[in-house]
């Protein structure tokens, strides 16, 4: 028998997650229902002509994207951690951060992916033209990402901590607001007829540090979390 | 693969779990072909003392030295000749037993059906190989995490009370795999309340007292 290579580890990590969420479906399609669901109450609640919901679509379509995002997060890592997957994990020789990644990318294209490809058909029941479909989903693509990463981080800080849902979100929804301010800009920016460049780029400056630093993060706070 | 060269030492290992001094000073060594039992009293540390060992809980002061080296600077070398088995199966309820070992496992062997069957086989639960591990009795699953270890390939088998659910057969089977085990050079360590190989000629004690 030979040594498995990092890459192949890592492919097997997102195999494993998607084969699970396969079969535990409801769980996963519980953040994309609360997408819609919350993105269609805003006209019923304020109003239904469009162009005033137009003024106010593309922040709607992005704070509902983050709170949905963050709803799946808090169980990321506690059932790997609470059935000792994770001690072996840890312990597999492995670089655990490469891991993790792979972990939250599993995570990220299960509940990540379908918010990006929905948010267009959201985006028009709020009023938002065709013109901006791309820079919404370019944006929502690394908003989505980059707080998977973040949301990664948090996990694995609060996994040990009982209740640590509410702790979760005071953690991670500070860091998201560039993301959440960026983002609903870059969306109006488009649909003034500006170029929607400047924050798409901060956008992804964000997502890559995020990408690069988050699997440090994450590893040495799973390290800690196994302790007890 | 061979285990050539392996030993293990542990030197004045202390440890504590919040206000209390769990483990001082304690100190011991492992060569090939020995398997070392820890034994002692509910709460006496055992289990603290396997973790420590692992690298899962750092120790407040002592060394670890595998192959004669701290593993301080190697950590990842270390753990990849290293198998543990712990309280938890570490298994997944929604996987297949199979799936289970191909998972897991394969993290750190590539592995063939061929390899997962035979080892199945083994711990004696080959017929279950495509039963989600829910539906597997507590002893079906301790046999399925032997079955991860086996895969391993470790030198240095850590096992923390391996015959938890065990019926005597499979007593018999953790007793064989152990034997085998060290027989071809590896390195075990256990911590075991029931009889376990309490006869065998690799067999040295390690007494905790609280």
């Amino acid at each position: 028998m030979t040594r498995t290579p990092t890459t192949e580890a890592a492919r097997l990590v997102f195999v494993r997650d998607v084969t699970l969420a396969w079969r535990r479906w409801d769980e996963v399609a519980q953040p994309l229902i609360f997408y819609v669901v919350v993105t269609t109450m805003f006209p019923l609640a304020t109003t239904p002509d469009l162009s005033a919901l137009r003024q106010i679509g593309g922040g709607v379509v992005w704070v509902a994207a983050l709170l949905s995002s963050l709803l799946a997060l808090e169980a990321l890592f506690r059932a790997d951690v609470e059935d000792g997957t994770m001690e072996q994990w840890v312990l597999s020789g492995q670089p655990l951060g490469w891991i993790l990644l792979a972990k939250v990318a599993a995570h990220w294209v299960l509940t990540g992916l379908p918010l990006v490809i929905m948010s267009p058909i959201v985006g028009t029941g709020l009023g938002l033209p065709v013109s901006v479909w791309g820079v919404l989903m370019l944006s929502l693509l690394l908003g989505t990402g980059t707080l998977s990463v973040l949301g990664g981080i948090g996990a694995a800080l609060t996994v040990g901590v009982r209740r640590g849902s509410v702790l979760l979100s005071l953690l991670v929804l500070p860091l998201a607001m560039p993301m959440l301010i960026f983002g609903s800009r870059a969306v109006s920016m488009q649909m003034d007829g500006d170029s929607p460049a400047g924050p798409l780029q901060l956008l992804a400056a964000i997502f890559f540090m995020a990408l690069s630093l988050g699997p440090i993060a994450m590893s040495a706070a799973i390290r800690i979390s196994v302790e007890n | 693969m061979t285990f050539d060269g392996a030993s293990f030492e542990a030197r004045e290992i202390n440890a504590w779990r919040g206000d209390r001094h769990i483990l001082r000073d304690v100190s011991f060594s492992v060569s090939p072909g020995e398997f070392l039992k820890i034994t002692g009293p509910n709460g006496v540390g055992k289990t603290t003392l396997l973790r420590v060992v692992c690298g899962l809980l750092p120790a407040e002061t002592g060394e670890l030295h595998w192959r004669g080296k701290s593993i301080r600077g190697g950590r990842d070398e270390f753990n990849a000749e290293l198998g543990y088995l712990g309280h938890l199966n570490s298994l997944k309820a929604d996987l297949t037993a199979r799936e289970n070992l191909k998972f897991l496992a394969g993290l750190r062997q590539s592995l063939t059906a061929a390899a997962i069957d035979a080892t199945l086989d083994r711990v004696g639960i080959l017929s279950r190989g495509d039963l989600p591990a829910r539906s597997l009795s507590a002893g079906q699953k301790r046999r399925l995490a032997l079955a991860r270890l086996l895969l391993a390939d470790a030198a240095l088998w850590i096992l923390d009370e391996p015959v938890t659910n065990l019926d005597t057969a499979g007593i018999q089977l953790v007793e064989t795999l152990i034997v085998d085990h060290v027989r071809q050079g590896g390195l075990a360590i256990a911590a075991a309340h029931q009889r376990l190989l309490d006869d065998a000629p690799c067999l040295r004690r390690l007494e905790l007292e609280p």
